[in-house]
C-alpha cells in the first residue's frame, strides 16, 4: 500500500464529486432543493460521451455536458420556482427523467471508444516532494479546474455582492425581494449553474475517470453521494474538497487494502475475510444516509448551516 | 382575446388527443389484421417500476430478464446478442425482454408478470434470479424456466444452463503468463465480484493457464462486490496495478481492466466481444449465447425441454476467445509474443475447440492449493459438482471448488 498512489487516485475520482456537490451547493444556498443531481449527472455523462464520439473532441464533449445538465436543471427550475412545486418531489423526478432520456438517447452508444481527456503534470509544482506527487502530477486538467474552482466559489459567497445576494435568496427572500432583488430569476440562474456543474461531473466520468457509456451504471450512484456531501460539507465549498477527495482516497483505501497480508505487523483482516472489505464499502454510504437523516431535521439543519429558505417556495407578496 | 386564446389551446389539446387515439388505433387494428407477425414489437404493460411485455397470441414467446441494461457493453449486452438470434433466425417465434431487474423480491415479481402474460419460455440472466425462478417455477409447470449460472433445477421446467467459460479462462492465464514473463514482470491480477463458486472457479481456471507459461507468476485478488459498476472496476484495476500486476483479468462486466492499464501493462475482459478493443486489451472471453438459447427454445416448443443442468463448452460454438476465433486478428499484445508460448496456447485452444479439452481437462491433477495442499492428485479430475460447489451452500460436492490455486496471492473468503 502507497498513500501517495491512494490520495492520487482519490482527487482523481473525487473531483466528479466535487464537481456536483460545488453544484448542488450553489443551487441549495439559493434556496432550491435539487435531489436530481444523478439524472443531470447521466445526462452529462451521455451527451459528453455522445458528442466527444461524433467530434473527436472531448473537450467539446465536456461543454455539451456542461450544456445537458443545465437544461435539464431548467426543468426543476420551472416546476419548483414558476409552479411552485415541492422541491423534493419535483427533484426525485428529475431523476428519473434523466437516466430514462439518458439511457434512450444513449441507447446506441455503448461499447464505443472515444478520445479521452489525457492527464497531465503541471510544471513547477509537480517537483514538490509527496505534495506534488499526489495533488500536481499526472491528473485530468479538469482536476486543477476544481482546485481553482474551490476558492473561487468560496470567495464569491463570502466576499463579493452577487454572492451574498445568491445567499440572501436562500435564507430570506422575502427580504431580498424587498431589496430589488429578483428572486425568481436568481434563483433560476443557480439551478441552472448548479445543473451545469452536475452536467460536467457527468461528463468528467465518461471522458476521464471511467470512460466509456454505461447505460444506467455510468454514474454508478454518484450523485447522490454528492446531495450528502453536500450536508456533510454544510454548503461550505472548502469543506466540500475535504469531504470529495476524502471520499474517493476512502474508496480507493478500501481496494488496496486487500493487498498486503500483513499490516504494521499484524495479520491484515482485509487478506484474511474479503467479507469485510464489503461491509466497509459499505460504511461511507451509510455515512451518507446518516447526513442526510441529521440534515433533514429542522432544528439540526440550522445549527449545521443550512439556508433557512431551502426547500421553501418563494411566493411574492407573503410573508416568510 | 384572452378567451379566444384559451378556446384555440382547448382546441389544439382536443386534436392532439384525438391524432394520438387515431394513432394508436391504426397501430393495434394492424396487430390485429391477418397471421401473428412475431417478429413485431409487442406492447407493454406497466407493472410496478417494471414495463412487463405482452406476449403475442399464435405464436410461441419467450422472454428474458437481464440484470442490467440490454446495452450494457458486456455480460446483458451478450445476452441480448443471443435473444436478437433467436428472434431473427426462428420461425414463429416472438421474444422479449425486461431489463434493469434488481435480483431478490423484484425478480420474483417480474418473472411471476411475464408467466401471467403467457410468455412459454423464460430465461433470467443472473446469479441472484435462482431462487426467485425457482418459485415461480413451482407455480407455473406449463412454462419452461431456464436460468442462467446457478446450481439449481427440478428435473421438470426449471433448468440450469452455463457455459465452461474456465476453458476461456485458462486460455487467458496461458495469455497473461506468457504476456507477463515476456515484460519481465511476473505478476498477475484477478478482479472477481463475489464469492461465489463461479468466480473462484474462473479465477482458478485463469491461475492455473497462467502456471503452464509462466510458473514462477503469482495472482493478486481485488473483491470487487458488483458485476457492474464502471468506476469500481476502473478502480480495483488500478489497485492491482498501482500493486504491481502486469495484467488484470476483469471478473465482472466492463472493459476496464484494458482500460485502466498504464503505458505497458494490459487487460483482458469478459463476456462480450465488443469489450477488447483497446489496444491495452489482450483477449476477452465471451459468450455466444444464441446458439445455446435458440437449442433450448426449440426444445421448449416442442415440449420436450426437461430443467437439468445444460452447461456447454467451448466445442459448442457457444463461446469464443478474443483475436482468435474466425474473423479476428490477434491483439498487437498477443502477437507479440514468443513463438513456442503462441504455439502452445493455439494447441490448447484448438482441441478446446475439438472437444477434445474440456473443462475437466482444465482442473485434471496434479492441482496444489496456496496452502500446501493437494487439491487433486495425479491423473485425478472434479466431476461437475465440484465445479460449482460450495460445500457452505449445502451442495454434495467432494473436491468443493474452494480453493485457491497455487499461485493465488490471496486467502479464501469466508462464506
Amino acid at each position: 500500500m502507497n498513500w501517495i498512489i491512494i490520495f492520487h487516485a482519490g482527487i482523481a475520482t473525487g473531483t466528479v464529486l466535487l464537481f456536483a456537490t460545488i453544484g448542488e451547493i450553489l443551487t441549495e444556498r439559493a434556496g432550491i432543493l435539487n435531489l436530481g443531481v444523478e439524472g443531470m449527472m447521466l445526462m452529462g455523462a451521455m451527451a459528453g460521451f455522445s458528442v466527444s464520439l461524433s467530434t473527436g473532441n472531448p473537450w467539446l464533449g465536456l461543454m455539451a455536458a456542461l450544456a445537458a445538465g443545465g437544461l435539464l436543471s431548467l426543468a426543476h427550475g420551472l416546476v419548483t420556482i414558476h409552479f411552485q412545486a415541492d422541491q423534493v418531489v419535483s427533484g426525485l423526478s428529475l431523476t428519473f427523467l434523466g437516466t430514462g432520456l439518458a439511457l434512450v438517447l444513449g441507447d446506441s452508444l455503448s461499447g464505443k471508444q472515444v478520445t479521452t481527456i489525457a492527464p497531465i503534470d503541471l510544471p513547477i509544482l509537480s517537483d514538490i516532494p509527496f505534495v506534488g506527487d499526489v495533488f500536481f502530477a499526472d491528473h485530468s486538467p479538469l482536476v486543477y479546474v476544481g482546485y481553482l474552482l474551490v476558492p473561487l466559489v468560496w470567495y464569491f459567497l463570502n466576499r463579493t455582492r452577487p454572492g451574498m445576494h445568491l445567499r440572501a435568496i436562500g435564507e430570506k427572500p422575502q427580504a431580498a425581494d424587498v431589496m430589488g432583488i429578483n428572486v425568481y430569476r436568481l434563483r433560476y440562474f443557480y439551478v441552472f449553474v448548479g445543473g451545469c456543474l452536475a452536467g460536467l461531473a457527468g461528463g468528467i466520468i465518461s471522458l476521464s475517470v471511467s470512460p466509456g457509456w454505461y447505460s444506467a451504471q455510468t454514474t454508478s450512484g454518484q450523485g447522490w453521494i454528492a446531495v450528502g456531501l453536500v450536508i456533510f460539507a454544510q454548503w461550505n465549498p472548502l469543506r466540500a474538497a475535504v469531504g470529495s477527495y476524502l471520499f474517493g482516497s476512502l474508496r480507493r483505501f478500501l481496494l488496496d487494502l486487500q493487498g498486503p497480508a500483513t499490516l504494521l505487523g499484524f495479520t491484515n483482516p482485509l487478506y484474511v475475510n474479503a467479507n469485510l472489505g464489503f461491509f466497509l464499502q459499505m460504511l461511507p454510504y451509510l455515512l451518507i444516509i446518516l447526513a442526510l437523516v441529521i440534515g433533514s431535521r429542522q432544528a439540526k439543519r440550522k445549527r449545521l448551516g443550512a439556508p433557512a429558505a431551502l426547500g421553501l417556495p418563494f411566493i411574492r407578496g407573503t410573508k416568510g | 382575446m384572452s378567451k379566444l386564446n384559451s378556446f384555440w389551446k382547448m382546441m389544439a389539446t382536443v386534436i392532439a388527443v384525438l391524432a394520438i387515439m387515431a394513432l394508436v388505433a391504426c397501430g393495434s387494428a394492424e396487430e390485429g389484421a391477418g397471421e401473428a407477425d412475431c417478429d413485431a414489437g409487442g406492447g407493454s404493460e406497466e407493472d410496478g417500476a417494471f414495463q412487463i411485455p405482452e406476449a403475442i397470441e399464435g405464436c410461441h414467446n419467450v422472454a428474458w430478464v437481464y440484470i442490467g441494461p440490454h446495452n450494457d457493453g458486456g455480460w446483458t449486452q451478450a445476452h441480448d446478442v443471443g435473444r436478437q438470434y433467436v428472434q431473427d433466425n426462428m420461425e414463429g417465434v416472438h421474444t422479449a425482454y425486461v431489463e434493469l431487474v434488481p435480483e431478490g423480491a423484484d425478480a420474483e415479481q417480474v418473472i411471476r408478470s411475464l408467466a401471467r402474460k403467457g410468455f412459454d419460455t423464460i430465461f433470467t440472466t443472473s446469479f441472484g434470479y435462482m431462487d426467485a425462478t425457482e418459485i415461480v417455477a413451482s407455480e407455473f409447470p406449463d412454462i419452461d424456466f431456464i436460468h442462467v449460472s446457478g446450481f439449481k433445477a427440478n428435473g421438470e421446467n426449471f433448468g440450469n444452463l452455463f457455459g465452461a467459460m474456465e476453458t476461456m479462462k485458462y486460455l487467458n492465464g496461458m495469455i497473461a503468463g506468457s504476456r507477463a514473463k515476456f515484460d519481465g514482470n511476473p505478476k498477475l491480477g484477478y478482479m472477481p465480484t463475489f464469492p461465489i463458486p463461479e468466480e473462484l472457479r474462473l479465477g482458478n481456471a485463469f491461475a492455473l493457464g497462467a502456471l503452464v507459461t509462466c510458473p514462477e507468476c503469482t495472482v493478486d485478488v481485488r473483491w470487487i462486490g458488483t458485476w457492474h459498476d464502471p468506476v469500481k472496476e476502473q478502480e480495483a484495476a488500478k489497485s492491482l496495478f498501482d500493486g504491481g500486476a502486469q495484467v488484470v483479468m476483469n471478473g465482472a462486466d466492463t472493459p476496464a481492466a484494458a482500460q485502466a492499464a498504464p503505458e505497458g501493462k494490459w487487460g483482458i475482459t469478459y463476456n462480450w466481444d465488443g469489450s477488447c478493443t483497446s489496444d491495452k486489451c489482450l483477449t476477452a472471453g465471451y459468450w455466444n449465447w444464441g446458439l445455446e438459447y435458440a437449442r433450448i427454445t426449440e426444445l421448449s416448443m416442442n415440449d420436450e425441454y426437461v430443467g437439468g443442468f445444460d452447461y456447454f463448452d467451448a466445442d459448442s460454438g457457444a463461446m469464443g476467445l478474443y483475436g482468435y476465433m474466425d474473423g479476428e486478428e490477434l491483439q498487437p499484445g498477443v502477437a507479440e509474443l514468443p513463438e513456442e508460448d503462441l504455439a502452445l496456447i493455439q494447441e490448447v485452444f484448438d482441441k478446446a475447440m475439438a472437444g477434445d479439452f474440456d473443462r475437466f481437462d482444465v482442473f485434471a491433477g496434479p492441482i496444489m492449493d496456496n496452502q500446501g495442499n493437494v487439491v487433486l492428485a495425479e491423473g485425478e479430475t472434479l466431476e461437475q459438482i465440484d465445479l460449482d460447489g460450495f460445500a457452505q451452500f449445502d451442495v454434495p460436492c467432494e473436491t468443493c471448488m474452494y480453493w485457491w490455486a497455487e499461485n493465488f496471492n490471496a486467502e479464501l473468503p469466508d462464506l
